[in-house]
């Protein structure tokens, strides 16, 4: 299978007078259309090496390259179009645009996309959103959600557009585990229908042990990396 | 580009209550400068409409005392022949005389007028409420203050006089009222060749009166017409040379007004960009998560571009429909005794637009800080903490 992302000799620290050191040389790359999930005690790296993976973060040392192309070579416009085409982000504090209502949250990366939004992209974000089980309050304002409907709603948008990666972090952090269970379901779903390739760090060991491959982190270094 | 309109346009309806503050500010603002600057320019135009309003604002007169101006019609065509400057040219002939009723006399100017021909400056016509204008030699118009000191009607007959000289009756054809006393008490108004054979003027004239289309040029237009006309035995003579105590007020008048409109336009824009760059924090989490989506830079700095936009532009509306609501309730309740309006305040649109288009503006210039800070955000800052 061909490889979709490679991180190279990735270093990052934080801070300019007192250094910390987070991420250790960490080189690392993943399969195309395969699920896999990263593990960890709090505090060891992985949102930062996950932001490092999106784009969004910047290593102090090493290289990201996504199908092959190196991203520190790209303009911040570039980058920008990129985000919007290839990664579906779900983070760990859901992060819908509080403005908004459900459904227009579930359309914005398309509207950024395409700067409009046809009959058949909003019947698409209907379906996502009847499918997280969202269908009685896609009309409301995100404010008015509580915290896993939110969640669900941000799952939504993150494959909104199709992207062929997906980076969650602790995507299912404040659900129930049937709700758990159900979204990792449709995940894996996706997954297996689109071959879209998902990075999902998650605390629930009965969710890893069914990802193609569980990669630890410890304390910034990779500790054990399996592939079922 | 409409992404970043309809996101801007969503920021401001869910931040309802800031959005009406910041808009009532900009209105506030909009509607002093148009009261003030609208009041300002209706005094001074009042001013100068009482201080030129019926003369003429260049006259034309022999240099040498006592002589009259030859061939005032032939001269008359050719200041018209200027060009577009000159709306009209009116040769007058006037002297300084007496007249008597019953048992009465009182001193008068005796002034006379092509009326059928030209009547733009003094508009004698527009004045007279009793009679008709004089249509003969004979007959002659009295001012209403005189009338009403002498007991005049139209139909009278009146006797004018020089002092050991000419001495001749006159029917009054009618009596006019122009508002102003100094007029209305002692000008008599006859037709040009009435005077001319009283003063014993001959065909000669002793004044040619000419009103400009731009009075506040009119110094310039006298001197560039006196070298074009090139008769050195005329003087040109212009209002604004005449009255420049009143035109230094006026013009130190204008200044406090422009640099009170600077201060209220400077104040506005402190408000609006110290409000929007609050804004900007507040909404940096959104505009993280927006870029993480992939939006632009430049999209994300048009959103508050356009937020300063729309809040200029609802203020300006506010403050237009304010200001000159202030300005028809000044016009309502500050009157004159008699029921006129104490400064006629004219609804200058030219003016009103600028004033609305400045705050515009001021309010997109205002946005530009907040839109830097949005377009310079780094969506981790957000990201990473929650
Ligand atoms: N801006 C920062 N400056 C300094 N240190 C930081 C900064 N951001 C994160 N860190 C540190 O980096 C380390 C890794 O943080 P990170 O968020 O990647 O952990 P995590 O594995 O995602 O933890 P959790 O499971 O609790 O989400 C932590 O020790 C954290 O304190
Ligand atoms: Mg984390």
């Amino acid at each position: 299978m061909a490889e979709i992302v490679r991180l190279q000799n990735i270093n990052k620290i934080y801070g300019d007078k007192i250094r910390t050191q987070v991420l250790f040389d960490i080189n690392l790359s993943f399969e195309e259309g395969t699920f896999n999930s990263i593990i960890g005690a709090s505090g060891s790296g992985k949102s930062t090496l996950l932001n490092i993976l999106g784009t969004l973060d910047q290593p102090t040392t090493g290289d990201i390259l996504i199908r092959g192309v190196r991203t520190s070579d790209m303009k911040r416009k570039q980058i920008a179009r990129f985000r919007n085409e290839t990664i579906g982000f779900i983070f760990q504090f859901h992060y819908l645009l509080p403005e908004f209502t459900a459904l227009e949250n579930v359309l914005m990366p398309t509207r950024i996309q395409n700067g409009k939004v046809t009959d058949a992209e909003k019947a698409r974000a209907k379906e996502l959103l009847d499918v997280v089980g969202l269908s009685g309050v896609m009309n409301n304002l995100s404010v008015n959600m509580s915290g896993g409907q939110q969640q669900r709603a941000a799952i939504a948008r993150a494959l909104m557009n199709r992207p062929p990666i997906i980076l969650a972090d602790e995507p299912t952090g404040n659900l129930d585990s049937v709700s758990t269970e159900s979204i990792y379901k449709l995940l894996r779903q996706v997954n297996r229908e689109t071959g879209t390739t998902f990075i999902v760090i998650t605390h629930d060991s009965r969710i890893a042990e069914k990802a193609d491959r569980i990669v630890e982190i410890k304390d910034g270094r990779i500790g054990l990396d399996l592939k079922n | 580009m409409r992404l970043a309109c309809s996101i801007a346009i969503r920021f401001l309806k869910s931040g309802k209550g800031q959005t009406i503050l910041i808009a009532l500010g900009i209105a506030i603002g909009v509607s002093v400068q148009i009261f003030i600057g609208l009041l300002i320019t209706g005094l001074q135009q009042s001013l100068i409409d009482k201080t030129i309003g019926r003369s003429p604002q260049i006259t034309v007169t022999a240099k040498e005392d006592g002589k009259t101006i030859p061939d005032a019609g032939a001269l008359a065509a050719k200041i018209q022949g200027y060009g577009d400057e000159i709306v009209a040219a009116e040769p007058a002939s006037d002297g300084s005389a007496f007249l008597s009723f019953s048992d009465k006399t009182d001193p008068i100017l005796f002034r006379g007028m092509d009326l059928a021909a030209s009547d733009q400056i003094l508009r004698i016509g527009e004045g007279i409420y009793e009679g008709r204008l004089p249509n003969a030699d004979d007959e002659i118009l009295v001012g209403k203050d005189l009338a009403e000191k002498l007991a005049l009607s139209s139909g009278d007959t009146v006797k004018i006089a020089i002092p050991y000289g000419t001495e001749k009756e006159y029917k009054v054809s009618g009596l006019y009222d122009l508002k102003v006393a100094s007029i209305n008490s002692s000008w008599i108004i006859g037709t040009l060749s009435a005077t001319q054979a009283f003063f014993d003027y001959g065909s000669g004239v002793t004044s040619i009166g000419i009103k400009v289309k731009t009075p506040f040029e009119a110094d310039n237009t006298a001197t560039k017409l006196s070298s074009y006309i090139g008769d050195g035995n005329l003087t040109f003579t212009d209002w604004k040379t005449q009255n420049e105590q009143l035109l230094s007020g006026l013009n130190g008048q204008s200044i406090s007004s422009i640099m009170i409109q600077v201060f209220v336009l400077v104040s506005v824009v402190l408000g609006i960009a110290s409000v929007l760059a609050i804004t900007v924090m507040q909404k940096s989490k959104q505009v993280g998560i927006l870029k993480a989506m992939g939006i632009t830079d430049r999209i994300s700095s048009l959103v508050f571009l356009f937020q300063g936009l729309f809040l200029g532009l609802l203020g300006a509306v506010l403050g237009v429909l304010l200001g000159v609501g202030l300005c028809v309730m000044f016009v309502t309740f500050a009157r004159n005794p008699d029921g006129t309006a104490l400064i006629a305040i004219s609804v200058d649109y030219g003016f009103i637009a600028l004033s609305a288009g400045i705050a515009v503006l001021a309010a997109i210039v205002a946005s530009l800080i907040p839109a830097r800070k949005s377009s310079q955000l780094n969506p981790i800052e957000v990201i990473r903490n929650g």
